[in-house]
């Protein structure tokens, strides 16, 4: 390839990579819990997807393409190949039941529209990393179900499957935790913050 | 019993992940039902709960600068017309040694007026112009905390025109910062806060001519931390605002 046409590529490259930047770097701290891992895992990113770039087809969805390559070099580092030998990511999920629902009268609602961020963000972090990262991807990523599957290469079905349990396992982790803290706080008067 | 059927899905619709033809249904049936309404309301918050705490990790300035050198590209050019350049550069900086720091200066200053009235402007237009709502101090200035490298105060209100609306995050040159929208008379004000170190030099503490911007506008820099305050409001309001501010700091 000639200089300019190099230089072009870079030009692409920052174009689409540099407004992603917080986002992964945000994506890589919750997975690997630790800024100097989260550092070197999206530097780790940017090399190789810089190095790979010849390799994506310009119009194609980049986004869900970095974000794979972020997650694969997570699994492959030290931590990542930790969380794999203990969780299962690929399990085939399709079969599950139905979740159920939750309860109406239960302080969420009380408790999360008062951005009680210490606790949804301590019941995120204790959520299995396959969970965190496809919740993460949804809510936080706001990625459609189609690039989260291309993200994390799996089947759409799964996805659906997938972040459904996710759901339902950070509302069972968050329960018990918001009754506790809605028992201290409710009897002391309503603060009402919003 | 024949609402589970909906609930199971529910996660789906409020994804926005349902077929269209589907999604006039299911917004039919939430319209009409309580159980499933109330449902949707419960887990809107939830996802919008995860959304505010999901946003949690900001990188250092340093990361940044190191990863954005990384990807940039690198400036190629021939010998010959590297020579040629270079001599055209000594004479352009020998002509322009005095006046190019000014013109660095105000240019710079300019970009980022700029910068803040257009964030001031579209976050006004935004069907969601905050992330915290909150009339209170103490709800909003610990949102902040993780989200921002750096703290700072807030004013008490009490006895004064102003009331807080809430804040959100901002970025102002690829920098994180601190945005707040006080209320007075009807009028939207927006207080932003930024390090200092992270902005270009020579923003000097002045109030910027409505004529400039079309807001009243005032900035000043204190503890290392570079304030701005800018509204259609008064003038005087945007000084009284202004002062509260640096009385807190």
């Amino acid at each position: 390839m000639d200089l300019s046409g190099a230089n072009l590529q870079l030009d692409s490259f920052e174009e689409l990579a540099t407004p992603l930047f917080d986002q992964l770097y945000n994506f890589a701290h919750w997975l690997t819990q630790n800024r100097d891992e989260a550092e070197d895992l999206v530097q780790e990113t940017y090399v190789k997807a810089l190095k790979g770039f010849s390799s994506f087809q310009l119009g194609t969805n980049f986004r869900a393409w970095i974000y794979r390559i972020l997650r694969n070099t997570f699994l492959t580092s030290r931590k990542g190949l930790k969380v794999t030998m203990t969780v299962p990511l690929d399990i085939d999920e399709e079969n599950e039941g139905p979740e159920p629902t939750i309860d109406r009268d239960t302080p969420e609602t009380f408790l999360l529209a008062r951005s009680s961020h210490e606790l949804l963000q301590k019941a995120i972090d204790e959520l299995p990393v396959h969970f965190r990262e496809i919740l993460l991807l949804c809510e936080v990523e706001e990625m459609s179900y189609q690039e989260i599957a291309e993200t994390l290469a799996v089947p759409i079905g799964t996805v659906m499957s997938r972040l459904s349990r996710a759901r339902q396992t950070l509302r069972n982790q968050l329960r018990p935790q918001l009754q506790q803290e809605a028992g201290r706080r409710i009897p002391r008067g309503m603060n009402h913050g919003l | 019993m024949v609402c589970e059927s909906w609930k199971a899905r529910l996660d789906t619709y409020l994804d926005g992940e349902v077929p269209q033809e589907e999604t006039r249904t299911f917004d039919v049936h939430v319209r009409n039902c309580p159980s499933c309404s109330a449902e949707a309301l419960s887990r809107i918050q939830l996802k919008r709960a995860i959304q505010l705490a999901g946003n949690r990790f900001t990188p250092s300035a340093e990361f940044r600068k190191r990863i954005q050198q990384s990807v940039a590209p690198k400036p190629r050019r021939s010998f010959h017309l590297g020579w040629m350049l270079a001599a055209a550069a000594a004479v352009v900086l020998v002509a322009g040694t005095l006046t190019s720091t000014y013109l660095g200066n105000r240019s710079g200053r300019d970009h980022v007026f700029s910068e803040i009235a257009d964030l001031h402007v579209a976050t006004l237009a935004s069907s969601s112009p905050v992330d915290v709502i909150s009339t209170d101090r103490h709800t909003v200035k610990p949102w902040f905390q993780g989200k921002i490298p750096f703290a700072f105060n807030l004013p008490e209100l009490q006895n004064s025109e102003f009331s807080l609306l809430g804040g959100r995050m901002t970025y102002l040159d690829q920098t994180p910062g601190a945005h707040l929208i006080y209320d007075v008379r009807k009028h939207h004000i927006s207080v932003f806060v930024f390090q200092e170190r992270s902005l270009p030099a020579g923003l000097s503490d002045i109030t910027v001519e409505p004529r400039k911007l079309s807001f009243n506008m005032e900035t000043w820099s204190q503890s290392g931390l570079r304030y701005f305050v800018i509204g259609d409001a008064s003038g005087a309001d945007i000084e009284r605002l202004a002062k509260l501010f640096k009385a807190a700091s």
